[in-house]
């Protein structure tokens, strides 16, 4: 064989492997799926199988009344929605007075801000309750959204999108009269679209996904629940009711899911760029 | 000229930076600044969720490091990152090194090996109760293939630690390989071309060429999974709830089960504190090590 089909032979070989790592990679979610369309009786068995003997749907609607699932489906959006756009608003403008602003202790004040990204969420649970305690706050959905709508890594992220817009264009308006205010909202805006959608995506997803902070603030689970606290409740219920349960994880999982299929592109430049996100 | 004198540069916007800056700098005051120092207060005091607090000054710590569980919650979250770490780089670099340019459909596998990344953890952590217990699709299988059932992974002394970090590597290492990847993609081509040339076989060509060229990649990514695997919580939460006996119990669950079932609130912040210093520590030495293998000039 000549060198060069070795060589294709090799790839072909890497190809058929790499296929199948990522299918035994995606088994446990192929297996969640499968299950949530199976007979209670029918989840667990050996050999197991990938499809019960009826394809059973209704395991969807009885997961929603099981448990009030809507409630938390539609809190999960409120949530989500309502602290993505506190930390959008945040970030950006501040994102904006940390770049292109001139004030007296700014970049001291920005490293500040840089220093508080090394903060673990561990230190602020115990603290953050008694604060929300003194607010008046615990067990309710304001202290599921503002407590950790601040953090100093929107703002880190959009200046240094800010900073690659050359100065010229924000500093002609400026002389030409425009505020401070316009300059922002007509000029520097538009131009940080695309990092603003990636913010606002990653941000979503870890309002939806969030577990902790809802379990330590929520006590009306059944009202104020979001959907990881109320998927958790399924399993405190006598009986666990595994096709149930995997119904309401395809569900809790689809709207992430769909965000990253659709917007794949931009999600992966921009942890690319910015190093979003982190486990 | 006079308005030489005050060209733009100097003109400062402390009203409107108050304005943009503001909601934020309360913000980050409020919700962080101002709970980190109370964190600090409160774990030299005795301060329960209702009624007297006192201060108490080490005592917190002294009644911590005497604690059986804490110090096998500290031994434990230890194991897991010394685990999880390894095995997530190695994983993520490996398939980060194989999904090269060659590979037909890389995209849509690197969403496939992100997916998990972005599904909520209790969804996950469920699913892979049903994989691991008993009867689940590890032992089913096992048992139909060979006749002999499988260890109860979650429930049996030794295995519950590694299933977890199993688990926990599964979940996470899509994050990693994409950090990775566009990283590996960033490495002009003409310096690859020209080491094959040279003679260089894939294995040099990883080490020579590659891993110095992620190295800033590398530095980023150990040093966030570093601070994220030392805050273990939701995995062993669900899995297995800290068992069996004490084998996952991790510091973060600790603080939690100080914090909020028994309302020692002094108690779980000096447990966090303890953490704190931990990760600032490693963090620390991480970048006191990078000179030696961090690579910036490309």
């Amino acid at each position: 064989m000549s060198d060069h089909a070795v060589r294709r032979v090799r790839l072909v070989i890497s190809h058929i492997a790499l296929y199948l790592v990522a299918a035994a990679f995606l088994s446990p979610l192929v297996y969640m799926l499968a299950t949530s369309f199976k007979r209670p009786d029918e989840v667990f068995g050996s050999p197991p199988s990938l499809f019960g003997s009826v394809f059973r749907w209704q395991n969807y609607t009885e997961a929603f009344e099981y448990l009030p699932f809507g409630r938390f489906v539609l809190n999960g959006f409120a949530v989500a929605v309502c602290g993505t756009l506190v930390v959008l608003v945040a970030s950006a403008t501040s994102a904006y007075a940390f770049s292109r602003l001139r004030w007296r202790g700014r970049d001291g004040v920005f490293l500040v801000f840089l220093a508080t990204l090394m903060i673990p969420q561990e230190v602020l649970v115990v603290p953050m309750f008694m604060l929300m305690k003194w607010f008046g706050w615990v067990d309710s959905y304001q202290a599921l959204i503002f407590p950790w709508a601040f953090t100093a890594f929107g703002t880190f992220m959009l200046r240094q999108f800010f900073l690659t817009i050359p100065e010229e264009m924000s500093e002609s308006a400026r002389i030409d009269g425009a505020g401070a205010v316009r300059v922002f909202t007509s000029i520097m805006l538009p131009l940080i679209r695309p990092a603003l959608a990636v913010l606002a995506v990653f941000t979503f997803i870890n309002f939806w996904n969030s577990f902790m902070w809802p379990l330590i603030i929520i006590n009306s689970v059944d009202e104020k629940a979001t959907v990881p606290l109320g998927l958790q409740m399924f399993f405190g219920q006598q009986g666990t009711q595994w096709n149930l349960i995997m119904a309401a994880s395809v569900i809790s999982m689809a709207p992430t899911a769909g965000l990253l299929i659709l917007l794949q592109k931009h999600l992966v430049r921009g942890i690319a760029t910015s190093g979003f996100g982190g486990r | 000229m006079h308005h030489d004198a005050k060209p733009p540069r100097l003109r400062r916007d402390g009203r409107a930076a108050a304005l943009f800056a503001g909601p934020s700098l309360i913000g980050l005051t409020l919700f962080t600044l101002f709970p980190i120092v109370l964190s600090l207060v409160m774990a030299f005091f005795q301060w329960p969720a209702v009624g007297e607090r006192t201060f108490n000054g080490l005592e917190n710590f002294a009644t911590l490091f005497t604690d059986p569980v804490f110090r096998r919650a500290l031994l434990n979250t230890l194991l897991f990152v010394v685990l999880y770490l390894p095995l997530n780089l190695i994983v993520s670099v490996g398939l980060a090194v194989w999904m090269g340019p060659r590979i037909k459909g890389r995209k849509a596998l690197r969403v496939v090996f992100f997916l998990p990344v972005v599904t909520p953890m209790v969804a996950n952590a469920v699913v892979w109760r049903m994989i691991y217990q008993p009867n689940g699709l590890i032992d089913g299988s096992l048992y139909a293939a060979t006749g002999t059932h499988a260890p109860n992974f979650l429930g049996e002394q030794g295995w519950a630690m590694f299933a977890v970090v199993a688990m926990s590597v599964w979940q996470g290492f899509g994050y990693n390989m994409l950090v990775f990847s566009a990283a590996l993609d960033a490495i002009p081509r003409h310096l690859l071309e020209a080491a094959q040339i040279d003679g260089a076989g894939p294995w040099r060509q990883f080490f020579r060429i590659m891993l110095p060229m992620i190295s800033p990649a590398l530095f980023f990514a150990t040093t966030m999974t570093l601070i994220t695997s030392f805050q273990i919580f939701t995995q062993p939460f669900l899995m297995t709830g800290g068992g069996p006996g004490n084998d996952t119990e991790t510091l973060m669950m600790f603080v939690f089960d100080k914090g909020f079932s028994i309302y020692q609130f002094g108690l779980a912040s000096a447990g966090a504190w303890i953490v704190f210093v931990l990760i600032l520590g490693v963090t620390a030495v991480q970048f006191a090590g990078q000179r030696k293998w961090v690579n910036y000039d490309v």
